[in-house]
């Protein structure tokens, strides 16, 4: 009965902490809206416009969706090297870093020397770390192959072999472990001591006690790697673009137009032929509607760990 | 099943087991659990560390020997540093980096830290709607947008050559940072705000006399991550700056530089070094932020 002697203070403060939370989230609210909202919608508009860049955009209806998903000949290889990447990818990180998260938690001398060794890896910028990488895999004179030639292996010629180039970038990202090292690190250092105990004095052995202890603490976290190891993946660009431009030896000049995906389009991913269809081809209406096809699986991708990772949202105070 | 458990026993137990002087049989366990791990970590170690070792080497060669497949270089060349801060264009690349990664990362701290503050502590509806957008834009892949943006800023706006395109929208909010502020603001206890406000201070006074202090290494963190985001990145530069040579960030140049150099694997290698130190000093003086901020995005969810 007091509130409604009240309700125009009530009201009043309602409005005033409505306009106080608006204030706060403006910068966001704006940001969304003009470097998200307007861009999305934008894709859409285009991907049904013929549009050089040049002259006015003209409708044409389903075709550049037609050309893309049924003519273009360059999507299959680069969906394909996209989901490979994916799954192979993701799967060796997880597996990887997950080992040298267990491995550092079992350190007992110099733990400082060996985090700092596996961590600085992340670090180097992808562009950098490519470069890096081509040069110590590359088949004339790089100091990998001569290596392994002295001891007698006949080794491949990673950037420049089509079968060998994905695994090659798969190396480049198992070096760069280090993120996914500290997250299991801190997940593994946070099982519980008293459990394995427990397990050993059931006579548990070192499979059983990973499998019984460790794995239910950790499986948050490795969804979590999981997840968004996928949703990065997708997004695979610089590196792949980097290795296949300097593998391929090609001057790369202001303006040059080459083809991505060297060698054999066996480096080309969706974001790659995103950039090449529409700031090299200036085919804006196709660009597009790749764009549209990569945010569609972003999104199925994003929703699965909403679900599986509510936790993300429940966290509330 | 004694060999299991030796290879297996986990630190904790381990270290306890080593206080109350063990049985010889217990410790000579220890000891081989010893070697075998560390036998591991160091073959582990090699792949981590080597790449840097055989990049620095080579970038001390001669033009010469850095095409001969040694792996020693007969001798030092330390003028090719030099060499490398000659090259037309390397100090600016320089500059702009540093333009980039710094504006970006002030304006990006600045702006997202009430927002996450409104995420973390205000009620209201929509609230769960808009944690669920932030997280969506975080996941999105920057190509999916990035057409119609370029038309904009290119077409309306006449800013393409430039790193503005780049570096204003992060005046805006950033969609990653607001996640991980968040997620450290939740952390600080409901009282000490509270308390603020009866001392009289209104929100954003709370905000930045209560809540900033507080979470300094969550927005120390923020900072380093989003620092390092701009000094890696590669595709945004790519996209706006790629047509004015004067406007190159290092990670965009450095590729162009084995192109200008085209067979000086000596000189590419330099320059790597290069790009790669600033990051690798600033992570030495700032580990701890750091590390505090990847654990923030796995763990703390």
């Amino acid at each position: 009965m007091a509130t409604l002697t009240n309700a125009p203070a009530l009201r009043r403060k309602a409005r005033r902490e409505r306009l106080r939370t608006l204030g706060f989230l403006s910068p966001w609210l704006v940001g969304f809206t003009v470097f998200f909202g307007y861009p999305l919608i934008a894709t859409v508009y285009f991907s049904f416009m013929h549009y050089n860049q040049i002259e006015a955009p003209t409708f044409v209806g389903l075709r550049n969706w037609r050309y893309v998903l049924e003519q273009m000949p360059l999507f299959g290889p680069a969906l394909w090297n996209t989901l490979w990447l994916v799954v192979v990818m993701v799967a060796l990180r997880v597996v990887f870093g997950l080992g040298i998260g267990l491995l550092v938690t079992r350190i007992k001398s110099g733990v400082g020397f060996f985090r700092t060794a596996f961590y600085l890896p992340y670090l180097a910028p992808p562009v950098a770390a490519t470069v890096a990488f081509v040069f110590l895999l590359n088949p004339g004179t790089g100091p990998v192959n001569d290596i392994l030639g002295s001891i007698g292996i006949h080794a491949p010629n990673w950037f420049n072999d089509p079968t060998w180039a994905k695994p090659s970038l798969v190396l480049l990202s198992l070096w760069g472990i280090g993120d996914l090292m500290v997250i299991f690190m801190a997940a593994l250092l946070d099982v519980p001591r008293e459990q394995y105990e427990a397990a050993e004095l059931d006579g548990a052995g070192a499979f059983h006690k990973f499998r019984y202890v460790t794995w239910p603490s950790i499986t948050p976290i490795v969804m979590f790697a999981v997840v968004t190891g996928v949703v990065q993946t997708m997004q695979y660009y610089t590196q792949a673009l980097v290795a296949g431009k300097l593998a391929s030896g090609v001057s790369i000049g202001p303006g040059s137009v080459i083809q991505p995906g060297y060698p054999d389009h066996s480096t080309l991913t969706v974001p790659q032929l995103v950039y090449s269809l529409g700031f090299q081809n200036f085919n804006t209406g196709a660009a597009c509607v790749l764009s549209l096809v990569l945010f569609a699986i972003a999104m199925a991708v994003t929703t699965l760990l909403m679900r599986k990772r509510a936790g993300l949202l429940s966290a509330e105070d | 099943m004694t060999a299991t458990t030796a290879l297996s026993a986990p630190s904790a137990p381990a270290r306890r087991a080593a206080g109350r002087s063990p049985a010889p049989a217990a410790r000579r366990r220890a000891a081989l659990h010893w070697i075998a791990v560390h036998t591991v970590a160091i073959a582990a170690a090699l792949f981590f560390v080597l790449p840097f070792v055989f990049v620095f080497l080579t970038s001390v060669m001669s033009d010469d020997q850095a095409l001969s497949g040694d792996l020693w270089p007969t001798e030092w060349n330390w003028s090719n540093y030099a060499d490398v801060f000659n090259t037309p264009g390397f100090l600016d690349w320089w500059r702009n980096s540093l333009i980039y990664a710094g504006l970006g990362t002030l304006f990006t701290v600045c702006s997202s830290i009430p927002v996450a503050y409104a995420l973390a502590k205000f009620r209201f509806r929509g609230r769960r709607t808009a944690m669920i957008l932030v997280i969506s834009t975080m996941m999105l892949p920057p190509q999916v947008i990035v057409i119609p943006m370029y038309l904009v800023w290119a077409q309306q706006l006449h800013l393409s050559g430039s790193l503005w395109p780049l570096i204003i929208p992060m005046a805006f909010g950033d969609a990653y940072s607001i996640f991980l502020l968040r997620q450290f603001l939740l952390t600080i206890p409901r009282e000490y705000l509270e308390s603020a406000k009866v001392d009289g201070s209104g929100e954003f006074g709370t905000l930045l006399r209560i809540v900033v202090p507080m979470a300094k290494p969550g927005i120390a963190a923020v900072a380093l991550f989003q620092f390092f985001y701009c000094w890696n990145d590669y595709f945004g530069p790519q996209i706006y700056a790629a047509q004015n040579p004067g406007a190159w960030t290092l990670s965009y140049g450095l590729e162009s530089f084995k192109s200008a150099h085209s067979v000086n694997w000596n000189l590419t290698m330099a320059a790597t070094l290069l790009v790669m130190a600033p990051v690798i000093i600033v992570f030495f003086f700032a580990q701890k932020a750091f590390v505090e901020g990847v654990t923030l995005t796995g763990v703390k969810g």
